[in-house]
């Protein structure tokens, strides 16, 4: 039976990040700008390409936020279209589409390449840990960590243990956390979590209010900004997690809890299939400068 | 075509420029002092457009530790970068 290695000191941290979309990117700028080196994957090599300029842009925009610390030399990056790199690892960061059999397939590849010991965190936004801990041949390894928007700005993050997430696994991410100058809470296994199961309902319902028209996106972000103290409106947050991710997220909250406010609203649907991504897409519920798009 | 080369170089038509832009694309108008996070009420998120802005339209490049919030503030702090990294660009080279 394989050993377990022993957990990575704080300096020796090598992430293998899979997927270089929006949070991939986001994950990868926040690791690099405390000095930890990372191997992003995605198979599509122009994909790798966009996220190149976007995670140099990004590193210059948390140095100028002041989210970097200080006189710290930046992670080294590298990129491939293959899974080899997950082997050397210490962390594996998973933040494919928001899709279950996607995630489940791409789990079960990993998981037959990495050593044991080594950390695997999805960064799901809605669907329970061990639902996908069940594709890997050591489901302890699995962890949930769902990271924000944009990750490398946004300083808590919410930790979901599994049923079977192990205690090593656990210590090992605290480490990572640490290093990466990250606050966690760490919350037991259920869909959506705390964080999406109370956000995304929230939001469809912002956009219905829209869609029904009660209000404007502005005047619904300016009320919950203005009198109920939000730091950014619904509307805006929907377009900086992308409509269809909340999309994809809130179908999988409205199969697996019944809740008929987590189904999406013709609204956001529309924009979805019309390409109005959000933030990323230049337009969601409002425009975006190119600036915006890849920070 | 304008290039960065042929661009105002004094600071009042440096910030001429920038409370124009700025009023481009808030559509409200701004004072040189005016602290545009704080008081002005603009995401700092938008400082990022603004060091983007101040590179394509002065030519200059902003690195290391002039990549900080405070020197984006204001319309004058701004301008004082420009005219500053420009003077040193042009005694480097």
């Amino acid at each position: 039976m394989p050993t377990e290695a022993a957990p990575p000191r704080s300096d020796e941290h090598r992430i293998t990040v899979l997927g270089a979309g929006t949070m991939g990117a986001g994950i990868t700028s926040l690791a690099l700008g405390h000095g930890v080196p990372v191997t992003l994957v995605d198979v599509d090599q122009a994909a790798l390409d966009r996220a190149r300029a976007r995670i140099d842009h990004q590193k210059r925009v948390a140095q100028l936020m002041g989210a970097v610390p200080e006189g710290a030399a930046p992670g080294e990056l590298s990129t491939t279209t293959s899974l080899d790199s997950t082997a050397d690892a210490t962390v594996v960061v998973e933040a494919v589409t928001e899709q279950y059999d996607l995630k489940s397939v791409l789990l079960t590849e990993v998981g037959a390449r990495t050593k044991p010991g080594t950390v695997l965190i999805t960064n799901t936004s809605s669907i329970p840990v061990d639902d996908l801990a069940g594709y890997l041949a050591r489901p302890g390894e699995l962890v949930g960590t769902h990271f924000m928007n944009p990750p490398y700005l946004i300083r808590t993050v919410e930790v979901v243990q599994g049923p079977r997430t192990s205690q090593h696994v656990l210590d090992v991410l605290d480490d990572l956390l640490r290093t990466l100058r990250r606050e966690s809470v760490v919350v037991s296994d259920a869909p959506g979590f705390v964080t999406s199961r109370l956000l995304h309902p929230m939001i469809n319902d912002a956009a219905r209010v829209v869609q029904e028209g009660t209000a404007s996106a502005e005047d619904v972000d300016v009320l919950m900004v203005g009198c109920l103290g939000h730091r950014t409106g619904p509307l805006r947050t929907a377009d900086m997690i992308g409509l269809d991710n909340l999309v994809d997220s809130l179908w999988v909250l409205h199969e697996r809890t019944g809740d008929e406010r987590c189904r999406p609203c013709d609204l956001l649907l529309k924009k979805v299939e019309a390409g109005d991504h959000g933030r990323k897409s230049g337009r969601g519920f409002f425009t975006y400068e190119r600036t915006e798009q890849l920070s | 075509m304008t290039t960065p080369a042929q661009t105002p170089q004094s600071r009042g038509e440096i910030e001429a420029g920038l409370i124009a832009f700025l009023e481009g694309r808030t559509r409200v108008s701004w004072d040189e002092d005016v602290d545009l996070f704080a008081t002005g009420g603009l995401s700092s998120m938008f400082a990022m457009e603004l060091v983007v802005h101040l590179e394509q339209t002065y030519g200059v490049s902003i690195r290391g530790g002039d990549l900080k919030l405070d020197n984006f503030r204001t319309v004058r702090t701004m301008a004082g970068l420009v005219r500053r990294l420009k003077t040193d660009k042009d005694t480097d080279g």
